[in-house]
């Protein structure tokens, strides 16, 4: 993993300080609120319906042992001893003292960790793939990159104040583990014609009020150029990005009105100059940093083969191991959907766990994802029954990745001031009806995602199942719709009809999974279905 | 009216700032006031002749002015550039580093609280139209001095 040389560690250092300075000044009164508001904004600060909450950037998805410690150490010390892990890879605490935010800072500050850009109308937290350095298809390691732009992006003075939020992921595969399409600029690392590895990007996706799947506004980027090119990218939105009105603020927005050929060109105009600037970093630069993301040393010569006589054990590990790069090795998904939990919350107790077992078994490593769980990158197989034990133990082990339980879900209205209605019970209630896991792995890969308001935090636009929670006449009202995916074959979910109350909703997601279950053929996903035969099927079964 | 700060040694500029379209119809003035929406572009055939660019911020969430200043000094820009508006004191450092030597801020600027930030950041990470070395750059000073 990359550490911070010195000069990182000052940069997060200072930024303690003026965030102290600046909560001593709002709270002496010297500061109004609207004008602290995007000062704390940029330092992951929300006012939200209880108290504040504290979003905590987990760069690329990466993070070490001692890291996951001081997770657990702030969630106990300054929260209710939880913390919820979000599509953005990032945590937050959900209730924290004003006065005790510069404190918290200045402790993860001491593990290289900090809340920078987290929120705010700025580039914010980079994300990338969770099997990064881990997956047998990559062209190379995207985290490189991805730190190369975390320190790029980080105070960029010109680019504080953009129009509205700037998300970028970076993946170096194929198979996309990110939603790369559904960013405000998606960099997918890929090989041309000549066998040289550049940047594919895609500019202009995104979710909340107006998805928009990301038109590829360049084939091929050099690598060594990446910089200039995303300087031209911000300038042209940072210009000419709609401020009139938030909720087409994005940069999506200007790439659909001028239409990607024209935001295009005016990008590649831009580009010839920023190219003569010397806004690139050298060479050296890049491997300095890549060399922090050096693979471990792999054993060889270990077993390939896994003791399946526990049945448990054979069901968590069909559902939860992804294949690794390395022979020997396997990819742990710790899944943080427990059939009666909330989605993406883990107890410091759980945190302290997944710290130990990456310590003790995966190099130290653990990763975030985008759906809310957490991988344990590099672990030898014959580690696997001793990790199971313990994650099971702690009421983490269960065994549903990707399927109907696996819900993305965003706080909704028991946290946010923004939501309409509530996710978490309605992701509960699904759970709940299809707890039974012979039915779940019947179903295969159905991915449900839930968000509380139209603002998408829960990818709704990208699920197999999405569910809008919206507010009718004062009364939680969710939409249903089918279709979408945050996965290679991006695409947006299609409402299927008028919306429903809470058990409504889960009684409508249960009769379309049974019209599934009624067409699909040999293989074929909940999604792969839907994409064949169309609506009306599932609308006859649920409204007919 | 407002509380002006300026980050360079020579006088002051009395005389009014204009807006780009009386500039462009004038032979001989040498302020120019820009609004947001204005192509800073526009002046770079007359920027040895300018010697203050007044650079408009609405409210202080309205970055386009960031990208202004930079472009300026980008061409060349040698003579005062000044932001001019709704500026918050937590922004006088990222529009130094964007190109502005003077900040005309509607409000008062708390003098302690700007020297207390102006020292708080040595190193910066990113090239920009101030000059400084970024990180990059000091970290392999040997091939990159």
């Amino acid at each position: 993993m990359y550490r911070y040389d010195d000069y990182d560690q000052a940069i997060v250092d200072a930024r303690v300080e003026e965030f102290r300075d600046q909560t001593r000044r709002r709270l002496a009164g010297e500061l109004t609120e609207d004008q602290f508001k995007p000062l704390r904004l940029m330092n992951g600060l929300y006012l939200q319906l209880h108290a504040y909450m504290l979003r905590v950037a987990i760069p690329y998805g990466t993070l070490s042992g001692r890291q996951m410690r001081m997770l657990a150490h702030i969630a106990r010390t300054y929260d209710k001893d939880y913390g919820h892990f979000t599509t953005r890879q990032n945590l937050q605490y959900n209730w924290i003292k004003l006065a005790d935010a510069p404190d918290i800072l200045a402790q993860l500050a001491t593990v290289e960790m900090h809340a920078i850009q987290t929120s705010g109308n700025c580039i914010r937290n980079i994300s990338s793939d969770q099997y990064a350095g881990a997956a047998a298809d990559e062209v190379e390691d995207p985290r490189p990159w991805a730190e190369l732009l975390r320190q790029w992006s980080t105070f960029h003075p010109e680019f504080i104040f953009l129009p509205r939020k700037f998300k970028i992921a970076v993946v170096a595969c194929e198979e996309d583990r990110t939603a790369v399409k559904l960013h405000d600029i998606g960099l997918q690392i890929h090989r041309n014609e000549n066998g040289e590895a550049g940047f594919r990007v895609f500019v202009g996706g995104g979710m909340g009020r107006t998805p928009m799947i990301a038109p590829v506004i360049r084939e091929f980027l050099p690598k060594e150029n990446l910089i200039s090119y995303l300087e031209a990218c911000l300038r042209v939105y940072n210009r000419f990005g709609r401020r009139d009105n938030m909720y087409k603020a994005r940069i999506k927005i200007l790439v659909h009105e001028l239409g990607a050929d024209e935001y295009r060109r005016q990008v590649e105009e831009e580009f010839l100059h920023t190219q003569t600037l010397g806004l690139d970093a050298p060479a050296e630069e890049y491997a300095r940093i890549a060399a922090g993301f050096a693979p471990p040393t792999f054993e060889t010569d270990l077993p390939n083969e896994i003791d399946r006589s526990d049945p448990d054990f054979a069901l968590w590990l069909d559902s939860q191991v992804a294949a690794h790069k390395a022979p020997g090795y396997a990819i742990v998904n710790i899944s943080l959907k427990p059939i009666h939990g909330i989605p993406g919350d883990a107890s410091s107790a759980q945190i302290d766990l997944m710290a130990e077992l990456a310590e003790t078994y995966s190099f130290d490593e653990l990763r975030i994802t985008h759906a809310q769980n957490v991988v344990l990158p590099h672990v030898k197989k014959s580690d696997l029954y001793a990790i199971w034990q313990k994650l099971d133990a702690a009421g983490i082990g269960t065994a549903n990745l990707d399927l109907i339980s696996d819900i993305i879900a965003c706080p909704g209205l028991d946290y946010c001031s923004l939501a309409n209605a509530r996710s978490i019970p309605v992701a509960q209630k699904i759970a709940q009806r299809f707890a039974d896991f012979e039915r779940q792995r019947d179903l295969g890969e159905l991915k449900i995602k839930i968000s509380g308001c139209i603002n998408a935090c829960g990818h709704h636009h990208a699920g197999h199942i999405g569910i809008l929670g919206v507010d009718r006449k004062g009364e939680e009202n969710y939409q249903l719709s089918f279709g979408g995916s945050g996965a290679e074959d991006a695409s947006l979910a299609r409402i299927i009809g008028p919306g429903f109350s809470e058990d409504g909703v889960v009684d409508a997601v249960e009769k379309a999974v049974t019209v599934y279950k009624s067409l699909r053929s040999d293989g074929e996903r909940f999604l792969d279905t839907y994409r064949r035969v169309g609506d009306a099927p599932f609308k006859e079964a649920i409204y007919g | 009216m407002g509380d002006l700060i300026r980050f360079r040694d020579d006088e002051t500029h009395e005389e009014p700032a204009v807006t780009l379209d009386s500039f462009l119809e004038q032979a001989n003035a040498t302020t120019v006031r820009l609004e947001p929406t204005d192509d800073p572009r526009a002046l770079i055939p007359y920027l040895d002749r300018l010697s203050l660019i007044e650079v408009s911020f609405p409210k202080f969430r309205d970055g386009r002015g960031f990208s202004t200043g930079a472009i300026l000094r980008e061409a060349g820009y040698a003579g005062e550039l000044r932001a001019a508006g709704d500026i918050l004191v937590d922004q006088i450092n990222p529009l130094r580093r964007c190109g502005f030597d003077a900040i005309l801020s509607e409000a008062e600027i708390d003098r302690d609280v700007l020297a207390k930030l102006g020292g708080l950041y040595e190193d910066v990470y990113q090239k920009t139209v101030d000059g400084r070395a970024p990180l990059w750059a000091r970290r392999n000073a040997g091939t990159h001095g």
